[in-house]
């Protein structure tokens, strides 16, 4: 049987990057979150504030975990699967990676530990700064991912000599066209996916009558985050079509299954597009609409697939499909932030069935549309590698496909036996709920969450390490 | 070639060197706990070994994505021609690494049905070791390398040196292991430390002579850089180190010292390593390309040196922060939930 190593490549690498950035675009989000909780709490002296910023921090430090054992694995595999890719490119976007290690990980790495170690050992005002520099830290972690992967979207600032890419102005390379609006998205996406996360923690205790004070405070700092966060996504969303249309625009053509220009520009809400005939099976479609998005001007036109070479079109009913899947959990997201909203101001937020009872399933929505856009992207990006200049069958490695296919295997099944123990034990700590202050852990079997248990346990006994030496017993939950 | 076009792969060298031999040391210690993880069977002896390292793998580990991120700031081509020649063991210590990791907090948390993360812990931790070995071992043979692409098969990496060199290493980590829990625990730790450590010494003395006889016997450039004059005069203290080190650290562990073991055990490493970059200085990838030949374009070089000579220090600084802040004695704990 024979393989296509460029797709075994691409199947390898996008199982192990949507593994892994569910846990950054939930760790961004969760660690501002914790430092807008220290900060409430050093200016309120409100104890719930607290409380919260330490049952979230456990959370975070699993997720955490996950996330930085699934992200040493990408340092490498631009190498192991993309080696051509890596020689193309390595003068402009290798040192946005190296800075991302230097600025970023260490930074989180450092106050991450007195985040977790720290809650009985420094004052409050280190905890809340150590909070603030976490956060400060995962931003900056996207700030330098994002700069990257946008320049494999719209490149700039670089010239090309023996096929080779070499930078010509940094400051081009970084802030290359499709940055601002790709930072802008992914970080609000990553506030707004963790404010659903919170919304469905805060409404899962209150339909259970658990920690009624601290999941009010959570159902509000959620809904108040949705109902901005989210129509401000559809804004940045919109702002960041424009420019794709500007610099990808067939990938624009691919996400709306828009195939000629000459037909018009309706709005397709449904339909199957079909690469082989170059039309949409089972369309509906609003005309004029399309126009409207894109150009902000009803029935203003623009270029559809066939005005494109269809070997240079992204696989287009993937990227049709993620993209409407984006969309409407986006749209869905601004209901719920508006319909919370409505609620708080009649004062019915807490007493709602219907509302809570939906709100306490949202929390995958935000990581679904995460990836569902990652793909629309990403997919929309083909087949080009760096867009314009590097096609994705020409940036491969000189592996064999069944090498490929054997470690696929194997990232399949060990991933997949981490993700489900991860999400297994962050339901449990979920589950266990808030601690009202500290003390020693009374259950038979204790749960460790993490390092942050051991933190837990530390304080229970009324002191740290280092001092005076710290025993197994101390670490020990 | 002008002079920026010289220095600048020099200091990059320097850095990755630097970066690699930290990875090689600390972490060498925390995967050796996992290598000597299977020699005893008692949990609280276990959970005492892993409590030991606990704080630092993480950090540890971070050495690891600066060598490999530096090597492709800093040397494209020894980067794109490395990986995929090493695709297998690569990929292979990578999914060890994260085996390994999440054994540290996942194993807390199933207890007391935590005897598959005391497996991935272990298993994770030897893999890791001996496949670094296996990729150490297979890179001093040479990589065959056409039209600057890698040009060998999927398995060129398998040869009974690089099997000896990962073998080696596993070793090695053990005994940095070993002498680390004489440092840092009380009680039968301690001593499955100290009973481990002087078969272990033995073991990676005989493992560098061998490695020391095999590749100049079998690579003429590792014989000629070691045996012809004048290079002989200046490179035979290297030799001699090692055995004074060895004997400092045999009569440190006679005579119950905590330290020095450990230490000495960090200076055979540094030797050790130091021996393997005078083997094959200038080259990256042995035998086809030299750090001028991979270097990325100065301007990249010196974009990122630029944040490295300040961030660097930074690093270093919280490293040795976190390891003062969790100094002391680990003491053998007994009650437990």
């Amino acid at each position: 049987m024979e393989f296509d190593p460029v797709l075994l490549a691409r199947i390898q690498f996008a199982f192990t990057i949507s593994f892994h950035i569910i846990f950054p675009a939930f760790t961004i989000g969760l660690s501002a979150y914790i430092a807008v909780l220290l900060l409430t709490w050093l200016k309120t002296k409100n104890d719930k504030y607290h409380r919260l910023a330490r049952f979230w921090t456990k959370i975070f430090a699993v997720s955490f975990a996950m996330g930085v054992v699934s992200g040493i694995v990408l340092t490498y595999q631009f190498g192991t699967n993309w080696s051509r890719f890596s020689e193309f490119s390595g003068n402009v976007i290798g040192p946005l990676i190296g800075y991302e290690v230097l600025t970023a990980f260490y930074l989180e790495a450092t106050f991450l530990g007195i985040l977790l170690f720290g809650w009985n050992r420094f004052p409050n005002w280190l905890l809340a700064l150590a909070a603030v520099l976490v956060a400060i830290g995962t931003a900056t972690s996207a700030f330098w991912i994002l700069s990257a992967n946008s320049w494999m979207q719209t490149p700039a600032g670089h010239e090309i000599r023996d096929g080779i890419a070499y930078p010509v102005d940094w400051l081009q390379v970084i802030f290359n066209p499709s940055f601002p609006y790709r930072l802008a998205h992914m970080l609000n996406a990553a506030y707004l996916t963790t404010a659903a996360v919170v919304l469905a923690v805060g409404a899962r205790y209150l339909l259970g009558r658990r920690f009624v004070e601290e999941s009010r405070t959570m159902l509000r700092m959620a809904v108040g985050m949705i109902a901005i966060s989210a129509p401000l996504q559809l804004f940045i969303g919109d702002l960041h079509g424009l420019n794709t249309l500007e610099h990808q625009p067939v990938k624009v053509a691919a996400m709306e299954g828009h195939w000629d220009e000459a037909k018009g520009s309706a709005f397709v809400l449904f339909g199957i597009p079909d690469q082989e005939v170059r039309e949409n099976h089972y369309e509906i479609a609003i005309p004029g609409l399309g126009g409207l998005i894109l150009t902000h001007e009803w029935n203003g036109r623009y270029a559809g697939l066939e005005q494109f070479p269809s070997d240079e079109w992204p696989p287009v009913a993937n990227v049709f499909f993620t993209f409407r899947l984006m969309v409407g959990i986006g749209l869905f997201l601004i209901l719920i932030g508006f319909w919370g909203a409505w609620l708080w101001w009649r004062g019915q937020l807490f007493t709602s069935r219907l509302y809570l009872l939906t709100s306490s399933y949202v929390w995958p929505l935000g990581f679904i549309a995460i990836l569902a856009g990652w793909f629309v992207t990403e997919q929309g990006r083909q087949p080009w590698l760096v867009y314009g200049h590097l096609r994705t069958i020409d940036g491969i490695s000189p592996v064999p496909a069944a090498s490929v296919l054997g470690t696929l295997a194997l990232f399949v099944f060990i991933y997949g036996i981490i993700f489900a123990m991860g999400i297994y034990y962050i339901n449990r700590l979920i589950e266990r709920g808030l601690s009202p202050e500290a003390r020693e852990p009374s259950e038979g079997l204790p749960n460790r969450p993490l390092s942050a248990a051991e933190e837990a346990t530390r304080e229970a006994l009324g002191r740290g390490p280092g001092t005076s030496g710290y025993s197994a017993q101390e670490m020990k939950p | 070639m002008t002079g920026m076009e010289w220095y600048l792969p020099l200091i990059w060298a320097a850095i990755i060197g630097i970066a690699v031999m930290m990875y090689v040391i600390l972490d060498g210690f925390d995967l050796g706990i996992g290598i000597l993880f299977p020699f005893t069977r008692k949990e609280e002896e276990r959970d005492l070994m892993m409590n030991s390292v606990a704080p630092f793998w993480d950090g540890n580990e971070t050495w690891l994505v600066l060598g490999g991120g530096g090597l492709w700031v800093a040397f494209p081509k020894a980067y794109a021609i490395i990986m995929p020649a090493f695709y297998l063991p690569v990929i292979g210590m990578l999914l060890a690494l994260v085996l390994r990791g999440v054994s540290f907090e996942f194993r807390w948390v199933a207890k007391p049905r935590h005897q598959l993360w005391d497996f991935a812990f272990a298993a994770g931790s030897i893999a890791a070791a001996f496949l670094q070995g296996i990729i150490l071992g297979g890179l001093l043979q040479g990589v065959e390398v056409a039209n600057g692409q890698y040009a060998g098969g999927p398995f060129d990496w398998l040869t009974p040196f690089s099997v000896f060199a990962g073998v080696a290493v596993v070793g090695g980590y053990a005994l940095l292991g070993a002498t680390w829990l004489n440092m840092r625990t009380e009680g039968p730790v301690k001593s499955l430390g100290r009973r481990f450590t002087p078969p272990l010494l033995g073991f990676v003395l005989l493992a560098m002579a061998v490695i020391s006889l095999w590749t100049p016997l079998s690579l003429p450039r590792v014989a000629d850089r070691w045996f012809s004059t004048p290079n002989i005069f200046y490179l035979w203290p290297v030799p001699v180190a090692v055995a004074l080190i060895t004997y400092v650290i045999w009569q440190s562990l006679r005579r119950g010292a905590e330290f020095l073991p450990f230490a000495g055990t960090i200076a055979l490493f540094i030797l050790g390593y130091a021996g393997l970059v005078i083997s094959n200085v200038p080259y990256l990838v042995p035998p086809v390309l030299t750090f001028w030949d991979a270097a990325a374009s100065p301007a990249s070089q010196i974009f990122f040196l630029m944040g490295t000579i300040f961030l660097l220090p930074l690093v270093l600084g919280y490293t040795v922060f976190v390891y003062w802040v969790f100094r002391g004695k680990i003491a053998p704990g007994e009650g437990y939930h």
